[in-house]
């Protein structure tokens, strides 16, 4: 599951573009892999495993006239017992497409199963439930149109009390809402988003963390940025969801990251960012930054990186508002402990998932890219060596590792004095040795940097065959004037 | 990749800022052909930074099975045995009940609604000079004269079902419900909507001390004892599933 961006690990050989046509396959058939099996993972297998193997362990597929029986029998049964058995059969048998596809083409079936969901007897009720938890595992979106009838139910169901049924209410809503548009566009006026947003209020951790599910699933819609995101900011989600993030003993990881992703697909999504900002989202999450470098210095490593990706995501994309500067102190990301935590992150990443390299470092580049603040702290905590480290990881990472020296170089002499002398020369001259065009080309960028505000480092330069490196690259389109103004720049300064 | 020591102790420090260095820049620094300018990034949601998906794989928890137990509420005969059955159980059946008519609502919400317009004769009098009835979906603030202008809106805007179980007209009460009874109701075992269970009550096994006497509404801090874990695991025998 954690082998993404292998491509970004290996130094480029051949074309950028043939490399990024590849990745983009293989990560659309991850992304389809994964997406099934979190739908599977997300079903919830409440069965006794003896339960289930009745003759042989083999689930049969039903044909029409036992889905009707099983139906009537559930319906009209004497016994409640019997009705029961009837229908945890009949949910046993909608684990089959072919079962489902029986089931929503019955005339009246959905009605009847309606009808049992809503009775007054909490075991058929709750059986029902799970047939319907069945059918919205299927991948045609005209079975989840089948169940459009129910929807309206399980959102009343979100306010009942019993956790369980909760659950399971919104496991299936969540499910429904991946397969169609068209359950979408009924839950909306329904009014899914206030039912989510009095369910957030439950204490109970399956009932946030089914709750967390349901709702990333209606933010990763694709019409989620017009028609979803709205509303959703101006519920109480929002709070809620930053509450259920701040550190502290009641954190619980599990809920955390559900709310963590769905802050993600939200602020990814740009509609209002500036009221998160109002809301605290910045300090919140600066500070579970910090709780996670906690975690990593404790060797508490299980599962951190799924909440580290959305954090790092957040904060970065947050950090591009112009809100950032007008309001409050208190609202604002200043603390040099951001740093700190951010490195101790970065380390466990390479040695644990490299492919979250690049998120870490968007981050530290959105930080220092306007503050002076944060450059000094890079170089007063010692991080620039540490920094240069990454650099042989790979393309993407040297790019953006050059790009946050050119953050701290640009800001004048005062900052270059402490870049040179010191082991940042002896990097550069093998990055000007790759083949990477943009890697190149950031090289020459912060070498610029460097000679026009430490003109000291230039004679160090041409003494480690820094000119034969440009040379190099001097017949490169993209290139060539650059290098002709560095090497101009070193004979004759 | 080696971290400097004092690192950590940075993070277990206070919060602070650095003091900056004197930032001082030359034109010459962004002129041609160099181009380098600071800049925040920021990412979209369909760029493809964020092409991969992560997903979490939960592990669903197991159900707890404990021994047979009876429900206490007097009258009830139900039989458990697993502690979520009888929660449901008794969620569904003895909490949002009406002290009035023992129907039993999905949520306090409905239950609220339900007595104020069946069994508060205040409600009748106010009914005929205002709008009382509410919208029945919560988060919205519309009121209406009647329960059938109250279905039409339910249909309309929420998109609900007609013949939504939580919003049956009484039986008899003024012209408006006239046309719609019970006899539409194409499944005759289900009645009223939520009726309480009334099965003929062989006399029930003695009550344990009447633990779950209820009122009309119920306080929300009971609990069944699952708090952050997921109910009872390890403290008792489990029984095999006949």
């Amino acid at each position: 599951m954690w082998s993404r961006r292998l491509g970004r690990l290996r130094p480029v050989a051949c074309g950028a573009e043939e490399l990024r046509r590849r990745r983009r396959e293989r990560e659309a058939a991850l992304r389809k892999a994964r997406r099934e099996q979190q739908l599977v993972s997300k079903r919830l297998l409440r069965d006794d495993a003896p339960e289930e193997a009745g003759e042989g362990g083999v689930v049969a597929v039903l044909g029409e006239a036992e889905v009707q029986q099983f139906l009537r029998l559930a319906q009209r049964g004497t016994e409640e017992k019997e009705r029961e058995r009837a229908l945890v059969s009949l949910r046993r048998g909608l684990q089959h497409p072919e079962t489902q596809q029986t089931f929503i083409r019955l005339e009246g079936g959905m009605r009847i199963l309606v009808g049992l969901l809503t009775s007054n007897q909490a075991l058929l009720q709750l059986e029902a439930a799970r047939c319907l938890h069945e059918l919205s595992h299927s991948e045609q979106s005209v079975v989840a149109e089948a169940c459009l009838p129910a929807t309206s139910y399980l959102l009343t169901y979100l306010s009942s009390h019993s956790s369980d049924f909760i659950e399971l209410c919104l496991y299936t809503l969540g499910n429904l809402i991946v397969e169609s548009e068209a359950v979408r566009r009924q839950l909306l006026p329904q009014g899914i988003v206030p039912a989510l947003a009095a369910c957030i209020q439950s204490p109970h951790v399956a009932v946030l963390e089914a709750l967390g599910y349901a709702l990333s699933q209606l933010l990763q819609a694709k019409e989620a940025p017009e028609k979803i995101i709205p509303s959703i900011l101006g519920s109480t989600l929002p709070q809620h969801m930053l509450q259920l993030l701040q550190p502290g003993p009641k954190l619980n990881p599990g809920v955390a990251v559900e709310f963590a992703w769905c802050l993600h697909y939200i602020t990814c999504s740009q509609v209002n960012n500036a009221l998160l900002i109002t809301h605290g989202a910045l300090s919140t999450l600066g500070l579970l930054l910090l709780d996670l470098a906690g975690a990593v210095q404790r060797t508490e490593y299980a599962g951190l990186e799924l909440l580290a990706c959305p954090v790092l995501r957040c904060l970065s994309n947050l950090l591009t508002e112009a809100a950032v500067e007008t309001t409050g102190e208190q609202m604002q990301l200043r603390d040099e402990r951001v740093i700190a935590a951010l490195f101790i992150l970065l380390q466990f990443f390479l040695q644990k998932q490299p492919s979250l390299l690049p998120e870490g470092l968007w981050l530290l580049n959105n930080l220092t890219a306007n503050s002076p603040s944060f450059c000094t702290s890079l170089l007063s905590l010692h991080l620039i060596e540490p920094l240069l480290q990454l650099l042989p990881v790979s393309n993407v990472v040297s790019v953006m590792v050059l790009t946050v020296l050119c953050n701290v170089a640009e800001k004048g002499p005062a900052y270059c004095q402490q870049l040179w002398p010191g082991p940042l020369l002896p990097s550069l001259l093998n990055t000007l040795a790759f083949s990477d065009t943009e890697v190149v080309g950031q090289s020459l960028e912060l070498l610029h940097l460097l000679f026009l505000y430490q003109p000291e480092a230039i004679h160090a330069f041409l003494q480690q065959s820094g000119l034969k490196a440009l040379e190099r690259h001097q017949e490169e389109a993209q290139l060539q004037n650059r290098v002709h103004a560095l090497c101009w720049t070193a004979l004759h300064r | 990749m080696q971290l400097p020591p004092a690192l950590r102790t940075r993070l277990a420090g206070g919060p602070g800022a650095a003091k900056p260095l004197p930032v001082e820049r030359d034109p010459a620094a962004g002129a041609a052909p160099f181009r380098f300018a600071t800049r925040l990034v920021r990412f979209p949601r369909e760029h493809e930074f964020f092409e991969d998906v992560l997903s979490q794989v939960a592990e669903a928890p197991e159900r707890p099975r404990v021994p047979e137990f009876t429900c206490q509420v007097a009258g009830c005969c139900q039989v458990f045995d697993a502690l979520e059955d009888y929660e449901h159980h008794y969620h569904t059946l003895h909490r949002n009940v009406c002290s009035f008519c023992k129907r039993a609502f999905p949520s306090g919400h409905l239950l609220d609604a339900h007595i104020l317009e069946w069994h508060d004769s205040l409600f009748q009098i106010l009914s005929e000079r205002q709008d009382m009835y509410q919208c029945l979906v919560e988060g919205c603030t519309e009121k209406f004269k009647t329960s059938k202008a109250r279905k039409d809106h339910l249909v309309k805007l929420h998109l609900y079902p007609a013949d939504f179980r939580f919003d049956k007209p009484q039986k008899g009460r003024g012209p408006a419900t006239a046309a719609e009874t019970l006899g539409a109701d194409r499944e005759p075992s289900e009645g009223e909507a939520m009726e309480v269970c009334s099965e003929p009550t062989a006399p029930s096994p003695a009550p344990a001390g009447g633990r779950w006497t209820y009122s009309h509404r119920i306080p929300s801090t009971i609990c069944f004892g699952q708090g952050a874990s997921r109910g009872f695991k390890s403290t008792k025998k489990r029984n095999k599933h006949l």
